[in-house]
């Protein structure tokens, strides 16, 4: 409804296309932040083997962690094969 | 004690060299002495922006392989007795200067030659150009556009600036259009600011009389009258640490404000 009474004012256009440019801008920074380092991704990748090998035992060549991004959003994913659980935590 | 300032962008023609060239004029019409290093070896332009493509003898790579010999190297400005500029070589390619050499320039500069402000004209792009262009400085200023390409280029120099450990980081936002940016057509400012995380310096309105002033090889900030040479001496304040408001750009006049302001109406 409100796209029609925009439309009919010839309002379409003027919804703003820096709203369009902004938003897009800050997809890409986060891309290409994140991109910079593979080295921090590395060392995250290490850490992250860490903390979790001391509640299970996990595949660490099958292991997978990357940033998996859509059209709006960036996520950190991480595949991590768990082979057997622990009973008790390791310290 | 004088300090070495890099005007960088990443992206090409956003207006580094114009503005390297205004806020140099502006420092010294305030009574500093100030040095323009053309860091574009190979692409030198700065000769041409300040109009003193003519009167070079020697440039920075004559300056690196003599062993600094800063003899007829410094153009003095036409119209300014405490101005100068080092050429870049037109000649040479980006590998004729290392860091090292850019730093020991910049140094030789501020010590030998007690200049207030060394203002390093650096190469777009992010190779061995904008390394050479950043080694000596003590601050850094980026000039972009409110455009996506401009400001995306802008987020990588801020990165790669900081790890060099160059964390003195300050923003120009160039060729701002008021009318866009006011009907949302245009990034602001602060939309820029938002995303980059660098203190802001000033932002210039695009100005037909910039374009007039470099025809004539002379400097927008002299012109009383245009308001990117007022932008251009707000920025050259905030530079010598004096706190200056931010310009309303969009009250600019048009012809019916101008006519209300006449009839009383505002």
């Amino acid at each position: 409804m409100l796209d029609f009474i925009n439309k009919l004012f010839g309002k379409d256009e003027e919804v703003g296309s820096k709203v369009t440019a902004k938003e897009r801008l800050r997809l890409v920074l986060v891309h290409d932040r994140a991109s910079l380092s593979p080295q921090l991704l590395e060392i995250l990748k290490e850490e992250l083997i860490g903390v979790i090998s001391k509640y299970m035992e996990i595949d660490r060549q099958e292991l997978e962690v990357n940033f998996d991004s859509s059209d709006d959003s960036m996520a950190l994913v991480a595949n991590i094969p768990v082979r057997n659980m622990k009973r008790t935590a390791e310290n | 004690m004088g300090k070495t300032i890099v005007i960088t962008s990443g992206k090409g023609g956003v207006g580094k060299t114009t503005t390297t060239a205004n806020l140099g004029a502006g420092l010294a019409k305030n009574g500093k002495k100030v040095v323009l290093i053309d860091a574009d070896i190979g692409l030198r332009n700065l000769d041409g922006v300040m109009g003193l493509e003519n009167r070079i003898v020697r440039n920075l790579v004559n300056v690196v392989q003599s062993d600094y010999d800063f003899d007829r190297a410094l153009v003095k400005d036409k119209k300014s007795d405490n101005l100068f500029l080092l050429p870049a070589s037109q000649i040479h390619d980006k590998d004729a200067v290392s860091p090292e050499q850019m730093q020991e320039i910049c140094k030789r500069l501020i010590e030998q030659f007690q200049f207030d402000y060394v203002l390093v004209d650096c190469p777009a792009g992010i190779e061995r150009g904008f390394k050479n262009a950043i080694a000596g400085a003590d601050e850094a200023i980026i000039v972009t556009n409110p455009e996506f390409s401009a400001v995306r280029d802008a987020d990588r120099i801020v990165g790669l600036l900081s790890s060099e450990g160059k964390n003195n980081i300050y923003l120009i936002v160039n060729k701002v259009r008021p009318s866009m940016v006011s009907k949302q057509n245009m990034l602001s400012t602060g939309d820029i600011i938002e995303n980059l995380q660098i203190k802001l310096l000033g932002e210039i309105p695009d100005d037909e009389q910039v374009i007039i002033s470099t025809n004539r090889g002379e400097a927008i900030v002299l012109n009383e009258r245009s308001k990117a040479g007022q932008a251009y001496r707000n920025i050259v304040q905030r530079i010598e640490g004096k706190k200056i408001p931010f310009l309303d750009m969009h009250s600019e006049e048009n012809f019916v404000s101008r006519l209300k302001k006449i009839i009383g109406l505002n």
